[in-house]
């Protein structure tokens, strides 16, 4: 049967382009095959990519939800430039971005480097370190909350330790707000993180670290000189998902802060939600989401670049 | 700085084992051991004590919070915030909608993907590669630039505000990374095994369901124990697709629970409890599948 015959033709299809000429007639592919690719690709097609066109339709718009969409051109563009609270929530994205990312990739690596080696009691340190990822950012939002609350256990242990100073209404005051979410967002994001550089330092060669070892470089030369090169590929798939995910934050920010107090945790995943679904100004909501997805677009791309080159 | 180091130390040493200290001529500090202990016990136990914390209070009763404080030690036992959260909380109705969706959702996205996967790796699929990345990148995208058509396209469909909605989307959200990491799969499946099954004379329906899939079963299993905690733990598409409370799922109906106990901590503990812990669950069930499916995108 040909149709089978073009199961194994794949392989040895890549050999040359001499092998690929030869073959060709056994190349067809079944009508089965082009089902299985089809339904799962239409339906992509069908409630991912035709929607996130048609927002950037809408962002071109000005739209209540009833009656049709008029059509504004760029104006939605230029008012969100001079909208404080999108400024706000742009500034606010940047020091997610920041402080998300930096303190999870910190964090994480060096619970990895110490975690590396099997020893004992390794398997339950990791195990402690992974499970709140497990636990969605609303829950993770929820327990944050409790913890955050006047009388919680963030400022009973400060109490305790005798730092009652510093001890505040953490989520209700603007200018600790959005820190307070970020730490909850980071206790969760650290295992994930480590995971991946885990995943990575399987690939470090530990020959190469012994013999510099055997040459006297010590531990903190080691790891820039001989550990880190070697995590090159794990360092930028990382930094692209930090990003791609600050970007997306908006469940942690939702559950703790609904991006008040004064808009000091708005984010523009919140702001676009607020805009959309509680004043219903859709066209100017789907203006910010165009924007989100601008500013993702690059470490998207970065991402798949990636991707696709090992393949 | 620069490492002195000597082009013939750079060569690889057959006797190096991962896992023994490198260092063999410097003995090891004797107190290194207990240290470690010691420092990651600490780091483990803080990264433990808010989930301590919120399941103390879930277990504590309404007046014990109120006269010693949230953050106090626990004086009492009792499991009202549960019972509260169950009754008035509606979490029963809620649990079972999560599990509607999220299974149907899982098992949906993994057939899906497994189809997708099988023919963009086996198969001449022409830009096959162009189009494993496209399905991939759908899954990249910030879905804040679906929500506002995602929720027009349902209700033009009559099916707005229905678990199908919200089931039919997250399929469609999830399969472009799916469909990329058993593809990844599929192709290290040496090529002799399907030249025998067609030797055999195996059609493509009996080599997919024969060969194909038993072969996926590990990755299968790692993608399946991810992606039931990524459809439990949804918000945004349940927020966005439903508009019912009684058809939310837990995670969703736990924000109206904690608008509608204001202040009664022990039952919005209680529901971050109810759910937290089917993943967690999910999470110890299949520790190292969970782990390896995470670490997949990492050596791309």
């Amino acid at each position: 049967m040909s149709q089978a015959a073009s199961l194994a033709s794949r392989g040895r299809a890549r050999a040359g382009p001499d092998g690929t000429r030869h073959r060709r007639r056994l190349n067809r592919v079944p009508p089965l095959i082009w089902a299985f690719l089809l339904v799962p690709l239409v339906f992509e097609v069908a409630w991912v990519f035709w929607p996130a066109l048609n927002s950037f339709y809408i962002s071109l718009t000005k739209w209540n939800g009833a009656g049709d969409p008029r059509y504004i051109g760029l104006r939605n563009f230029q008012m969100l430039a001079a909208d404080p609270i999108f400024i706000q929530a742009l500034v606010n994205n940047v020091i997610w971005v920041i402080g998300f990312g930096g303190a999870s990739v910190v964090i994480g690596m060096c619970l990895a480097l110490a975690l590396n080696k099997p020893r004992k009691g390794v398997g339950l340190y990791r195990s402690a370190i992974y499970l709140p990822m497990v636990f969605s950012l609303a829950v993770t939002g929820l327990f944050w909350r409790l913890l955050y609350q006047p009388d919680g256990a963030v400022n009973t242990f400060l109490g305790a330790i005798g730092l009652e100073g510093i001890e505040r209404q953490w989520l209700a005051d603007p200018s600790t707000a959005l820190y307070a979410v970020l730490i909850a967002a980071v206790w969760r994001q650290c295992g994930y993180i480590m995971v991946l550089y885990l995943a990575g330092l399987k690939g470090v060669d530990p020959a190469l670290e012994e013999a510099a070892a055997v040459d006297g470089a010590n531990a903190w030369q080691r790891f820039w000189q001989i550990v880190m090169p070697q995590l090159r590929g794990v360092n930028s798939v990382v930094f692209a998902i930090t990003v791609i995910d600050s970007l997306r934050t908006f469940d942690i920010v939702w559950a703790m802060t609904r991006g008040g107090p004064y808009n000091s945790t708005q984010l523009l995943s919140t702001y676009m939600y607020q805009t959309s679904f509680t004043v219903v100004n859709l066209g100017y909501g789907s203006a910010i989401a165009v924007v989100i997805f601008l500013f993702a677009i690059l470490f998207i791309i970065g991402y798949l670049a990636r991707s696709g080159k090992e393949d | 700085m620069t490492l002195p180091i000597n082009q013939h130390a750079l060569q690889p040493r057959p006797h190096t084992t991962p896992g023994v200290t490198l260092t063999p001529r410097r003995p090891a500090h004797p107190w290194r051991e207990p240290l470690f202990h010691v420092g990651m016990g600490l780091v483990s136990l803080v990264w433990i004590a808010p989930l301590v914390f919120v399941a103390f209070v879930a277990f504590r009763t309404f007046t014990d919070i109120t006269s010693n404080g949230l953050g106090s030690l626990p004086r009492s036992f009792s499991v009202d915030g549960f019972v509260t959260v169950f009754t008035d909380g509606l979490a029963g109705r809620a649990v079972w909608n999560s599990v509607i969706v999220t299974v149907s959702t899982v098992f949906f996205t993994l057939l899906f993907s497994s189809w997708a996967a099988f023919a963009l790796s086996r198969f001449h699929i022409p830009w096959r590669r162009g189009v494993l990345l496209f399905m991939l990148a759908g899954n990249l995208l910030p879905p804040q630039i679906l929500l506002i058509p995602v929720s027009r396209i349902s209700e033009s469909l009559g099916i707005a505000d229905t678990l199908l909605a919200l089931i039919i989307v997250q399929i469609a959200f999830g399969l472009g990374f799916y469909t990329f990491v058993l593809h990844g799969f599929m192709r290290s499946i040496p090529v002799e095994i399907f030249e025998a099954a067609r030797v055999d004379g195996s059609g493509e329906l009996s080599t997919y369901i024969r060969i194909v899939l038993p072969l996926c079963r590990p990755s299968l299993a790692a993608l399946g124990a991810l992606a039931t905690t990524w459809v439990w733990n949804d918000l945004i598409w349940a927020l966005t697709v439903l508009r019912t409370e009684t058809k939310f799922p837990i995670t969703a109906a736990l924000l109206n629970i904690q608008g509608g106990f204001v202040s009664q901590w022990n039952v919005v503990a209680a529901g971050a409890m109810v759910a937290a812990v089917p993943t967690a669950i999910v999470f110890f069930m299949f520790q190292k599948h969970f782990v390896s499916g995470l670490a997949v995108g990492s050596n791309k």
